[in-house]
């Protein structure tokens, strides 16, 4: 792939939380309308690189730019205007907010209308979101805070699509999540990407990432140590053994 | 019976006067975590150029809407270039506006002077009623009791019931979502601040019609609004609405049935809350 053609490309960034040092040179790219994975176990750096895309915890070095312009120095909301949309870890969705409150907050006129619209993609409104998870149009006037697990992961999502972001970025959409369900998310994966949306998704969850990736990068202690196609992945025992830990045998 | 009820009176007025003081303080901390001090010498130095106005005008109204632009002005100065450099360590910001509180108090004391001063009001609110029962009471303090409700309920279907309310909301849950979601929260902060600013200095007028304005005012008021947030909960708007309610009734009461121990009567309540529920009625865990 091209640099030019990148939608999202990351290079060489150096994160850290205070003194601790969590990501030590990361690159990576991300063509428009793709899906791609970032596996790793806990304490790996997923969520800190997640973080310092969307500005949260900006890099202390190197370069992220996307759709061609520089995203560093950027404060979150002007990342987010840009056309990024985040589905963070553990949801954080408005626990306070009705679930009506939470999908339209992103626009409100607080959160600013210079998006452009990308005819590629698919034009998200609340009665698309709705359709889509018709489990929420039934709870429309309830807290966030009361919605299930399962429901609360269809709030965040719809609730990045109501910005109408060219990238998503997904911080384990599976946690916590059944069987049944993790299905689901797979399957309104492979939806967005249909309707044009380009996911950055960072998972634990192997068989998740496997079905879903055009192309998956491993991180380990804050670097990666392998950038491949899920088929490539499959037939690297080392890797999967020692940075994922599982066996090869187990993952087919 | 006629001290009960008209002292039942006097702390619900004094509970709408909280009111405009401590849902101010309530939100800006609710949605930045600032803890800002000054708010009780916002309200003097509101309720003083309050004053200023209502003697060179005449005009009472025109002095409650000039108390409270001026304190706008003034708690955004503060805002901008005094908390937001120093970021969100608590103790900082304590300090710091305790220190911008004693600057607003000598300043006043330097224009004003140390005397007790009262801002007159409107002809139409002087005088008294007359209850049931042949119960004579100021009309002032009804007309209070009135703008207090007033303002609760515009505040409440503001927070509730509109868009820009639901942001702010959202900011009490999650500031940093907010900002991800791609609004900018300090650009908020500077409006729902100054509406919190506009609500002090307008409490300042109102205030300085019934109590007395001076030097020290301001201390007395910013305790009786801390406790009513503490009480009611941080970040809580019903909490800003019921403990100030409290808290004027308490104080009422307690000023009348043991002045001597009126303070207690405000504490040990407070005190005895905090045991069983620590982050007050309506508050939620930070």
């Amino acid at each position: 792939m091209a640099t030019s053609e990148a939608l999202l490309a990351v290079r060489e960034i150096h994160t850290y939380y205070g003194d601790s040092y969590v990501l030590n040179g990361l690159s990576l790219e991300l063509a428009a309308g793709r899906i791609v994975v970032i596996l790793g176990r806990n304490g790996m750096g997923k969520t800190t690189l997640i973080r310092s895309i969307a500005g949260l915890t900006p890099p202390r070095r190197g370069e992220v730019t996307f759709a061609g312009q520089s995203l560093i120095g950027k404060p979150p909301y002007a990342i987010a205007q840009s056309g990024i949309a985040i589905v963070p870890q553990g949801r954080r969705i408005f626990k306070s907010l009705t679930v009506r409150e939470n999908l339209t907050l992103p626009t409100s006129a607080l959160a600013g209308r210079q998006r452009a619209r990308h005819d590629s993609r698919k034009h998200w409104d609340l009665a698309g979101v709705l359709a889509e998870f018709p489990q929420l149009a039934e709870r429309m006037d309830n807290t966030g805070g009361a919605l299930s697990g399962g429901e609360q992961q269809m709030l965040a999502i719809g609730r990045a699509l109501m910005a109408n972001p060219a990238l998503i970025l997904m911080d384990e959409p599976s946690e916590g999540l059944s069987p049944k369900l993790v299905q689901k998310v797979e399957e309104i994966m492979h939806g967005l990407r249909a309707h044009g949306h380009s996911i950055l998704l960072v998972e634990q969850n192997l068989a998740l990432a496997m079905a879903v990736a055009d192309s998956i990068y491993v991180i380990s202690s804050g670097q990666f140590v392998f950038h491949g196609t899920p088929d490539e992945l499959s037939r690297n025992a080392g890797i999967l053994d020692s940075h994922l830990g599982v066996s090869a045998a187990r993952s087919h | 019976m006629r001290s009960v009820i008209l002292q039942a009176i006097n702390g619900i007025s004094l509970g709408a006067l909280l009111f405009l003081l401590s849902s101010g303080f309530t939100l800006t901390f609710g949605l930045m975590r600032v803890v800002n001090m000054a708010y009780g010498a916002y309200y003097l130095l509101g309720g003083y150029i309050g004053l200023t106005i209502a003697r060179a005008t005449g005009s009472f109204e025109l002095a409650i809407v000039g108390g409270g632009l001026a304190v706008v002005v003034l708690g955004y100065g503060v805002d901008r270039f005094l908390i937001r450099p120093i970021g969100s360590n608590h103790l900082a910001q304590v300090l710091l506006t305790v220190g911008v509180a004693f600057v607003i108090g000598e300043v006043c004391l330097a224009i004003w002077g140390g005397d007790n001063l009262k801002i007159p009001t409107s002809a139409y609110l002087r005088g008294s009623i007359v209850l049931p029962g042949e119960l004579y009471y100021p009309k002032y303090r009804f007309a209070l009791i009135l703008f207090g409700i007033f303002a609760a309920i515009s505040l409440w279907l503001l927070y509730h019931k509109t868009q820009i309310g639901a942001v702010v909301r959202a900011g009490v849950d999650d500031r940093e979502m907010v900002n991800a979601t791609g609004i900018n929260v300090d650009r908020l902060f500077v409006l729902v601040s100054a509406l919190a600013s506009f609500f002090a200095g307008v409490a300042g007028v109102v205030g300085g019609a019934f109590l007395t304005l001076n030097p020290g005012a301001e201390w007395d008021i910013l305790v009786l609004a801390l406790v009513v947030v503490i009480i009611g909960g941080l970040g809580s708007l019903e909490g800003a609405i019921l403990g100030s309610v409290i808290v004027g009734l308490l104080d009422a009461y307690g000023r009348w049935l043991l002045p001597e121990f009126s303070y207690f009567v405000l504490f040990g309540p407070m005190a005895v809350l905090l045991l069983f529920r620590v982050t007050g009625i309506f508050g939620k865990e930070h």
